[in-house]
């Protein structure tokens, strides 16, 4: 049972010239998440992020952080305990990349050690080599690395909430793509609860566990990304999913989801007749060759061993096989067969281990169900 | 010759009354420039009337003065003060709002005071701003003090008018070549205090 960690209560905010950019939104975000706020230009995502720090304050409604109304807190300590990420990351330019990362444990009274040291401990999180970076100033930093230095400083007093706003917008496709990869890599190590606020749909279903789209001030749809896919609530959110939401969707399934456990494999050390014997009761003209710590080593065939009689399988073992890792997306399995003109694959795990296989009927299964696991 | 004690006395003189000037004036400016950064509203009708005070020719600002203050030290003081006010202002408040936006949010976001923020962000980036001020008040001060020698302040005017006035060329050069050389001088060692002060990420 999640806690809910940040909730909204019928929250708008109508700004002095007049433009309602929040519409009476209400919604629960649970302990650990990250909801991804998607939109156009102008539909008040940004709006709705910066009502939890309260850079923004509400028109009507309540916001509550841990069951706690954020107007009743001191809005100073409110901030310091939710890190902050945004777009052209504002780094202070008179100060070390140091200085600028430990600048909120030192508000915070931390000691000039434990400053260092969570320092060093962030600038490694993010990839960034401490000894080379420490004491090097915001203008000598490319792009990609001052918005590392940016999301260290947003984690830097270890704030449990943490409100990104297109934190990586201004950065070439390339980096982007880096910096999303180091996010989820980020995210798997750190138990955060983070709001992130972005305008590309592809980069809020690649980094969101739910994601919500918002249109004038209120929130269309707030689902996870496979349900966004599959069953967009309206035109709207079609058009902002774009065309190829069936292949999208098979960005989010992994092999191991779809493939087989496979029961035909044999060990290296086996002899031919064992070889046959196998065959014939599986009805399979192929085995998968293991060795004894379960180590993918290739296959052999009916046609190979038919003639023989004695001596092992382990020369005739076709090791020039193809695999695929578990961890892969089905896209990728998809690629090797078309590449290698296979039409099965083995399964193997970081180790080569052999897992299980895939073959097209996986495959067509796989579209027949909607790109359902 | 006892005209050179002369020059070094009212050198002196004249080095004393531009750095109390100068010195009231910042802490006064610098307050001020602060304070409509806050409340925006007043800061176009502050730095107007800090526009109209430098617009005021010296001797006429110090004769409205001297039937309040009589002559001497007094009118020269506040009248150097009010010269200076529009350089620091403007540049004080010009330095401050000139901050990158990013940095503001980012440094409100992340939960500094006001005081923090002045303390820790604004002032420091404000500093060369600030002090490229202080370095105008400074060298205006040197010259409009010079004037003042004629309302009986003191320093280096006073060879400047009694050599006109006596016709006596010597002298009026004995007063002009060194508050020349002062101006260029202090001019010179506020630029090398600028590039001392600047924040070393600001130096590219």
């Amino acid at each position: 049972m999640t806690n809910t960690i940040i909730r909204f209560d019928s929250v708008s905010k109508i700004f002095p010239e007049g433009t309602k950019a929040v519409d009476d939104v209400s919604f629960e975000i649970f302990e650990g998440e990250c909801a991804t706020f998607v939109g156009p230009s102008g539909c008040g995502k940004t709006t709705t992020v910066k009502l939890v720090n309260r850079l923004v304050e509400p028109t009507q409604g309540t916001i509550y952080l841990n069951g706690e109304d954020i107007s009743s807190i001191d809005v100073i300590a409110l901030r310091r305990n939710i890190g902050y990420v945004i777009q052209d990351v504002g780094l202070f330019p008179h100060m070390t990349v140091a200085q600028n990362i430990s600048l909120v444990p030192k508000l915070k009274g931390w000691s000039p050690g434990e400053q260092q040291r969570r320092t060093d401990e962030l600038l490694t999180l993010v990839g960034l080599e401490p000894e080379g970076f420490r004491n090097r100033y915001p203008h000598q930093l490319s792009g990609g690395q001052k918005q590392r230095v940016g999301v260290a400083r947003g984690l830097a007093a270890d704030p449990p909430v943490i409100l990104m706003d297109e934190p990586f917008g201004a950065l070439d496709p390339i980096t982007r793509a880096q910096l999303q990869d180091e996010f989820l890599r980020l995210r798997s190590r750190l138990k955060k609860t983070i709001l992130f606020v972005t305008h590309d749909m592809d980069e809020a279903i690649k980094l969101g566990d739910r994601i919500a789209v918002m249109r004038s001030g209120r929130i269309v749809q707030f689902d996870p990304p496979i349900k966004i896919l599959r069953e967009p609530a309206d035109p709207f959110v079609e058009n902002l999913i774009g065309k190829e939401s069936g292949l999208k969707l098979m960005k989010l399934s992994k092999i191991s989801d779809i493939m087989e456990i496979v029961m035909n494999k044999i060990s290296d050390k086996s002899a031919f007749k064992e070889a046959k014997r196998l065959m014939e009761g599986e009805g399979s003209d192929i085995l998968l060759v293991v060795d004894d710590w379960e180590v993918f080593q290739g296959v052999i065939r009916f046609d190979q061993i038919i003639r023989k009689e004695e001596g092992r399988i382990s020369e005739l073992i076709d090791r020039d096989v193809p695999v695929v890792k578990d961890n892969g997306e089905v896209r990728e399995a998809l690629e090797m067969m078309l590449k290698k003109k296979a039409v099965w694959l083995p399964v193997v795990d970081d180790e080569r281990r052999l897992k299980g296989i895939i073959t097209m009927t996986h495959f067509a299964c796989f579209f027949a169900e909607g790109g359902q696991v | 010759m006892n005209q050179l004690g002369l020059i070094v006395k009212l050198t002196l003189e004249h080095i004393w009354i531009t750095l109390i000037a100068v010195t009231i004036s910042t802490i006064i400016g610098v307050t001020i420039g602060i304070l409509i950064t806050r409340f925006k509203r007043a800061a176009t009708p502050v730095i107007g009337t800090a526009g109209i005070l430098y617009t005021i020719p010296s001797l006429a600002l110090f004769g409205m003065l001297i039937p309040f203050t009589g002559i001497g030290i007094k009118p020269t003081l506040i009248a150097l003060v009010l010269y200076s006010q529009l350089a620091l202002v403007r540049n004080t408040f010009v330095g401050i709002t000139h901050i990158d936006p990013s940095i503001r949010e980012a440094g409100k976001g992340m939960g500094m005071s006001n005081w923090q923020f002045l303390k820790i962000v604004e002032l420091p980036l404000a500093l060369p701003v600030i002090m490229a001020g202080i370095r105008t008040a400074a060298v205006m001060n040197i010259g409009t003090a010079t004037i003042a020698a004629y309302i009986g302040a003191g320093g280096l005017g006073w060879l400047i008018f009694r050599g006109i006035a006596s016709v006596y060329t010597e002298q009026i050069i004995a007063g002009a070549i060194p508050v020349t050389l002062l101006a260029i001088g202090v001019d010179y060692l506020f630029i090398l205090l600028e590039k001392f002060l600047t924040p070393a990420g600001l130096r590219h």
